[in-house]
């Protein structure tokens, strides 16, 4: 057995913010009055929020003591499956941080801010290109967003042709987002039941398909790590009764350079630059979720859009059939910089993440295949799915062995999650590890599996080495305490 | 490339390890006419080096302080910020961590988002925050919807003096699920004119901003009488600039069922609008209604507190098509850096702050009227008010603009009957003698 990289060591305890400081304290370096003091309507004012006073040393050291009881990409390998926990780049910290694009107010004349307009058009034609779709649009602030945007996309093309539709088709395989994004806009979701090879039957779909349904979401890749084979029978199946198809591309990563949504029949598309284009996921954001489109459904991108006259960048409104606007300014144009600054570091080379994600996702499929029980075993894409089904019979459960992996130093992947596989373990490496690290991974995973045969216990009361054990989530719902 | 770690002769140990001859075999399977069949074709990769001088020169191009002086807020104001939240920010176990569903290697995230739900609901004057939405705008019309899942009605009302952007999220959120919104005009004070009210039955909400997009401070007492004259109507409250409540009276405490508004003034980069950071917080009956994530406090197997994201019955990977809202990845890391901010300046700091800015646009105010420029609205500001140019306000406002001056938002493209109006913005980054500058400038 390999060494294991997760080990214990001398970490702090630290009170909540509140439980600290002294009144009269503080961390902020206040600027001098230069202006006399105003009169002001007392019966206005009030009192002022209760913060604790702290000085700078406190909060220094308070958020370096809460850091370190984290993990994250930084620390180690993160296979949180359909998340893409790739290795976000330091040097787009340092773009998004620039003076010119950290200090830029939003709304100024566009002749002031020419270099930002040009970024914002230029990263669209960059993911029309990478997409194989023809126009995009920045705005939506993660991939929810997105998905709702691409809703009512749907909504606007079908009141366009003078109908109402109803229904949204959604595989059961889907993430929860794809039927609440759906339902947000006012569609009804409809289970579509994925086949023994989990994926899409193009049957089941044309049977479900009718003239009250607006189209599908496909999830492709779908969640189970597998390429949707019948694609194209399903988009025709949908485009028959006048549907659109809509690909939630949360697992994009998998298929850069390979794979031309368009052709597949995609109508519409969401990307979350937080997964494929290597932003920082932030501890749950912030994201961006861009809609890629066909050129027919243009008309309805939500405004201001970028326009290119005489080599000069401007807004424009002027898109009568656009849905409206889902975000005050532009969306998290921070995010916009880091995955454009991404896209200009790789160029081509985006096509080889997106194969040695492939690649390393399937090596530890064969690494694992033989200790877990793996549902559909198939070539998968950028992730892989198991479930305990072979451990439950030492009545050691998905979660159990979860989290008995953050004591050999890696965060769990996804549990429980497509709800289609009881008891699943998605896995999704991406390409940023290597094979050094993918074999400790797996050298891990093994340890577990006898582990959970030899002493289930180590396991039901896992994990050991973090600064909390397991931790209880039914009284924190039953009895909520959200705030101090 | 850097980010890649594979050699090739990993590449193929790994390749035979899966029974593949080589890279494309792994993608054998998809459909031939799902593929792409020419390369990529991006630009050629630039070196770190290059990108630096490249991105160098798309950021010069931007007007901003210190070269310009911008006096423009408009829900995206200029306020220092310590160099200490932006170097915490850059730990990476903060900042390259996800959603923490994991908990148990999750405490620092959890626990700087349950201190992040306390300051907030502290400084709304609400019972319970979320873990925040993504802008202003977004979390209006979540609020609005929540609103309407509370009360079971769809209709609402909405006030012209509410950020027009944010109207316009809200119409597009609302619209295609058919639900009805009502517009309250705004008096000659600049405040929300309720009269239209009466006219309006079975209101699910009323939503009102304050201060609001004039920066008039609105006379919350009396509209939340007139709304909860019907005992089923909220009111949502929101706001583009929460420092105003470290001087003016928390929505909370004015009556508000709901808070929602902009918190990128809470150690935020203006960054060309995005990413801000959705602030809403609610009264403690309506929470299972609320969108947005929760973390709680609970204990681990030995007792010792701890925190978890909680009440998931009402979110998205449990709930799906009858959630509470879609949103899932939210503004994290902009949630950690406002909780930072709040625990910097401290209460104390806060209502200083808050000082600062109201006494340097009091000041900018009295010395433009003194100078003869007039001001729109005689109610009370915070850090943001309207003046009127009068003839040839766009002449002046060019030559301003010429001088490196960004004398404020022109109003006429928002309101059409505002033409030659001015929405000026002053915060702490102001020094009297930039103030005096631009009085000069506008008067001249």
């Amino acid at each position: 057995m390999m060494p294991t990289i997760g080990t214990s060591g001398l970490i702090f305890n630290e009170p909540l913010l509140w439980e600290m400081g002294a009144k009269g304290r503080t961390a902020f370096s206040l600027p001098a009055e230069d202006v006399p003091r105003a009169p002001v309507n007392e019966g206005l004012c009030g009192v002022g929020p209760d913060f604790p006073d702290l000085c700078e040393p406190d909060i220094v050291r308070h958020y370096t003591r809460l850091s370190q009881w984290n993990i994250g990409v930084d620390s180690g390998m993160y296979p949180l499956g359909s998340c893409t926990m790739k290795y976000n780049p330091k040097t787009n910290e340092r773009q998004a941080g620039l003076p010119g694009i950290a200090a830029a107010h939003p709304l100024l004349p566009a002749d002031h801010c020419q270099g930002l307009l040009g970024l914002i058009y230029k990263l669209e034609r960059l993911l029309a290109q990478i997409t194989g779709l023809d126009e995009v649009t920045l705005q939506p602030a993660a991939g929810s967003q997105g998905e709702l945007t691409g809703m009512m996309i749907f909504n606007a093309y079908h009141l366009a042709s003078g109908n109402r539709r109803t229904k949204v088709l959604i595989p059961d395989t889907a993430h929860g987002t794809n039927p609440a994004s759906a339902s947000l806009c006012g569609f009804k979701p409809v289970a579509v039941p994925s086949n023994d090879q989990g994926i899409l039957d193009a049957r089941i779909v044309a049977d479900l398909m009718d003239e009250d349904t607006a189209g599908i979401m496909v999830t492709n890749p779908n969640t189970l790590g597998l390429f949707e084979d019948n694609i194209n029978a399903v988009a025709d199946a949908v485009h028959a009764k006048g549907g659109l198809v809509y690909c939630d591309g949360a697992n994009f990563n998998a298929v850069m350079g390979i794979v031309d949504l368009a052709a597949c029949g995609v109508d519409v598309l969401h990307l979350n630059l937080h997964k494929t284009f290597s932003t920082p996921h932030g501890g749950g954001g912030p994201g961006a979720g861009p809609v890629c489109v066909t050129r027919d459904l243009a008309p309805f991108l939500p405004v201001p859009r970028v326009v290119k006259e005489n080599n000069r960048y401007e807004w424009s409104e002027s898109f009568p059939h656009s849905v409206g606007k889902l975000h005050a300014f532009y969306g998290n144009f921070g995010i916009l910089v880091r995955a454009y600054s991404y896209i200009l570091s790789m160029g081509d080379h985006l096509k080889s993440a997106s194969q040695f994600a492939v690649l390393n996702a399937n090596y530890i499929k064969e690494g694992l295949k033989a200790v877990f029980h793996l549902p559909y075993d198939r070539p998968c894409m950028h992730e892989c799915v198991f479930t305990d089904k072979y451990q439950r019979e030492y009545k050691v459960s998905t979660l159990d062995m979860a989290k008995r992996l953050m004591d050999y130093g890696f965060h769990p992947p996804t549990i429980h999650f497509p709800l289609v596989v009881s008891g699943a373990i998605m896995i999704e490496p991406t390409e940023s590890e290597s094979k050094q690290t993918l074999d400790g991974f797996v050298s891990a995973m093994q340890q577990i599996a006898r582990e959970a045969e030899t002493e289930p216990d180590r396991l039901h009361h896992a994990p050991h080495f973090p600064k909390l054990k397991r931790l209880d989530e039914t009284r924190a719902a039953r009895k909520p305490l959200l705030g101090g | 490339m850097r980010y890649l770690p594979h050699t090739p002769e990993e590449v193929s140990a790994m390749l035979s390890a899966v029974g593949a001859d080589n890279l494309d075999e792994l993608f054998a399977h998809i459909p031939e006419v799902c593929r792409r069949n020419t390369p990529l074709g991006l630009p050629e990769p630039l070196s770190e080096w290059e990108l630096d001088r490249h991105m160098d020169g798309l950021s010069g191009t931007t007007a901003i302080q210190p070269e310009y002086m911008v006096f423009m807020g408009a829900g995206s104001y200029d306020h220092l910020i310590p160099e200490v939240i932006k170097q915490l920010l850059q730990r990476g176990e903060i900042y390259t961590a996800y959603t923490p569903y994991q908990a148990e290697v999750s405490q620092g995230t959890l626990q700087i988002i349950y201190e992040y739900q306390t300051l907030v609901s502290r400084l709304l004057g609400l019972d319970v925050a979320n873990a925040s939405m993504y802008d202003g705008a977004s979390a209006l019309a979540e609020a609005l919807l929540m609103a309407m899942r509370v009360t079971k009605r769809s209709k609402v009302a909405v006030s012209r003096a509410i950020h027009p952007l944010y109207r316009r999220v809200v119409q597009t959120y609302l619209e295609p699920a058919g639900f009805e919104i009502v517009e309250l005009d705004y008096n000659t004070q600049g405040r929300t004119d309720l009269s239209a009210l009466d006219d309006s039955e079975n209101l699910a909400a009323v939503a009102v901003q304050s201060p609001n997009f004039f920066g008039c401070v609105e006379d919350m007492a009396a509209m939340e009488k007139a709304i909860h004259a019907d005992a089923k109507t909220m009111l949502v409250a929101t706001f583009t600039e929460p420092l105003a409540f470290g001087l003016y009276q928390s929505p909370g405490d004015l009556g508000a069922d709901i808070a929602c508004g902009e918190g990128q003034s809470l150690g935020l980069p203006r960054s060309f609008g995005g990413p801000g950071l959705g602030l809403f917080a609610c009264r403690q009956a309506h929470i299972r209604n609320m969108p947005g994530r929760l973390a709680g406090q609970t204990v681990d197997l030995d007792g010792k507190r701890g925190f978890v994201l909680t009440l998931a019955t009402r979110e998205q990977h449990i709930r799906r098509g009858k959630a509470t809202s879609n949103i899932c990845t939210n503004q994290g890391l902009c949630a950690t850096a406002a909780a930072m901010f709040m625990a910097t300046l401290g209460g104390t700091g806060f209502r200083r702050l808050a000082r600062i800015n109201y006494d340097n646009a009091e000041y900018l105010k009295g010395e433009l009227k003194k100078n003869g420029i007039a001001i729109a609205f005689e109610t009370p500001t915070f850090n943001e008010f309207v003046i009127r140019l009068g003839e040839g306000s766009k002449r002046i406002y060019r030559q301003l603009m010429a001088k490196k001056i960004i004398a404020g938002l022109p109003l006429d493209k928002y309101y059409t009957e505002l033409e030659d109006h001015y929405l000026i913005c002053v915060t702490e980054t102001s020094t009297k003698a930039d103030l005096d500058i631009l009085v000069k400038e506008v008067t001249a």
